[in-house]
């Protein structure tokens, strides 16, 4: 049988290490979306308000963030402003402002979206039955809105996880790169070590991101139904 | 700012977006046909087809481009299937593509209701009439929002082509600082080039929406 190239996972402590590197790219993504949703949350309440001057800086925003990969913004931030203001910035630091930059466009787009979604009649059936502003947000809208928002969160959260693996281009050491290491370090006891590292690490990501989205899907499915 | 920098890069920049929307386009067309063709299998439950569609769609779904890329173009020649570095871009943007589009047109056939059907068959249409008249056109206009959306995705993300050496812009603007460290005129380029891809695409895709939605039937 053709060698796969898979025993070179368990030689040493290479199996730790690729672990070790998947929890770089989670580290990045969950800080990214903390941060996505600490700032997305109040901009897309902001942005649900109809003011002109922060819907047009807004919109501004958004259409940046949906034309530009992400990889772009990458290298702007990791080339471009430390070369421009001179200052030094690692590689994980710049990882994480460039995906919460993203993550709170989205997360303020998801959150918009939501609360515009709600029908005008349940602020005023509220209003009528004698509630003021703060009980109608707290009781009406708040649970309503995060039934339409948890599921759609949810996945912004597996998309991040997807994206992160972009930061190896900037050479922060996370997973790929990790394998990559393994790989050239076995490059003669194990020519073929490729298609196991680089399999295991498609598995890795993969039982990483399912049951998140399968999470998502059931709460989809189960609060549309109400 | 150094201009004459910026016009002697330009070229450069030239061929490396060629390369980029001729492997984008390629990948796209094919990702729609598998869109499609997954959808129906998807929707209409064809025995064994559908459950290995199902896989299909969650292994693509849920890994990165790139490390599908890797997987791809590292991977496979080790046991016998060796790719081209182009093809093997085209082909993971296809399968990527072609994963995402089967849930957009899998949804929207889900969202043309049964009373639709019904009608068209009482009107003595029979079954391809009524797919190709009534169902197709109604899901199509559904699914065109999540459509444009998908299509701006995949165009983003084959910026991941420079990791498997594929001359494109990424990798232009990479090799260009690297070699005379001209970094603000690099990502200006950068900025300007992907720009020109993608608002037009955009803007495109804006108004196929709006006339779409002015389309809709009743409801």
């Amino acid at each position: 049988m053709q060698n796969l190239g898979i025993d070179v996972l368990f030689k040493g402590t290479n199996m730790m290490r690729l672990l070790g590197g998947l929890w770089v790219s989670l580290r990045i993504s969950l800080i990214a979306v903390l941060f996505s949703i600490l700032l997305g949350v109040p901009l897309g309440i902001l942005m649900s308000r109809k003011s002109r001057i922060i819907r047009a800086i807004t919109r501004l925003y958004l259409e940046i963030v949906r034309i530009m990969p992400q990889m772009v913004l990458l290298f702007i931030v990791f080339f471009g402003t430390t070369r421009v203001f001179g200052w030094n910035l690692d590689a994980e630091v710049a990882s994480v402002i460039v995906f919460s930059f993203w993550g709170c466009a989205e997360m303020s787009d998801l959150v918009r979206g939501a609360l515009i979604s709600i029908p005008k009649h349940q602020y005023e059936s509220a209003k009528a039955l004698g509630m003021n502003s703060l009980t109608v947000f707290v009781f009406i809208i708040l649970p309503q809105t995060i039934r339409r928002l948890l599921p759609l969160s949810i996945n912004l959260v597996t998309r991040m996880i997807k994206t992160t693996s972009l930061v190896m281009m900037i050479g922060v050491v996370e997973v790929l790169k990790v394998g990559q290491q393994i790989i050239e370090a076995n490059r003669t006891s194990s020519p073929n070590a490729a298609f196991g590292v680089y399999g295991t690490v498609l598995l890795l990501y993969f039982i990483g991101c399912w049951p998140i989205s399968m999470l998502s899907k059931y709460l989809e499915k189960k609060w549309n139904n109400v | 700012m150094n201009w004459e920098v910026i016009g002697s890069y330009l070229p450069l920049y030239w061929k490396a977006m060629l390369l980029t929307l001729r492997i984008g386009w390629i990948g796209i067309a094919f990702a729609i046909l598998i869109g499609i063709l997954v959808a129906i299998v998807r929707f209409y439950k064809v025995p064994v087809a559908s459950q290995i569609a199902g896989v299909y769609i969650e292994i693509f779904r849920n890994t990165p481009l790139l490390v599908q890329l890797f997987f791809l173009y590292f991977a496979l020649p080790r046991i016998g299937i060796p790719m081209k570095a182009d093809f093997c871009g085209a082909l993971g943007l296809a399968l990527l593509g072609g994963s995402y589009m089967a849930e957009t047109f899998r949804s929207g056939l889900e969202s043309v209701a049964k009373i639709q059907t019904e009608s068209a068959l009482s009107l003595g249409m029979n079954k391809s009439q009524m797919v190709l008249h009534i169902i197709f056109p109604q899901a199509f206009s559904r699914s065109v929002p999540s459509f444009v959306a998908n299509i701006i995705f995949l165009l983003k993300e084959t910026s991941v082509f420079s990791a498997i050496s594929l001359m494109d812009l990424m990798f232009t603007a990479k090799d260009l600082i690297g070699l005379y460290y001209k970094t603000s005129e690099c990502l200006v380029l950068l900025v300007v080039f992907y720009a020109l891809i993608l608002i037009p695409v955009s803007v495109l895709g804006d108004r196929l929406e709006r006339r779409v939605r002015h389309a809709e039937f009743g409801d």
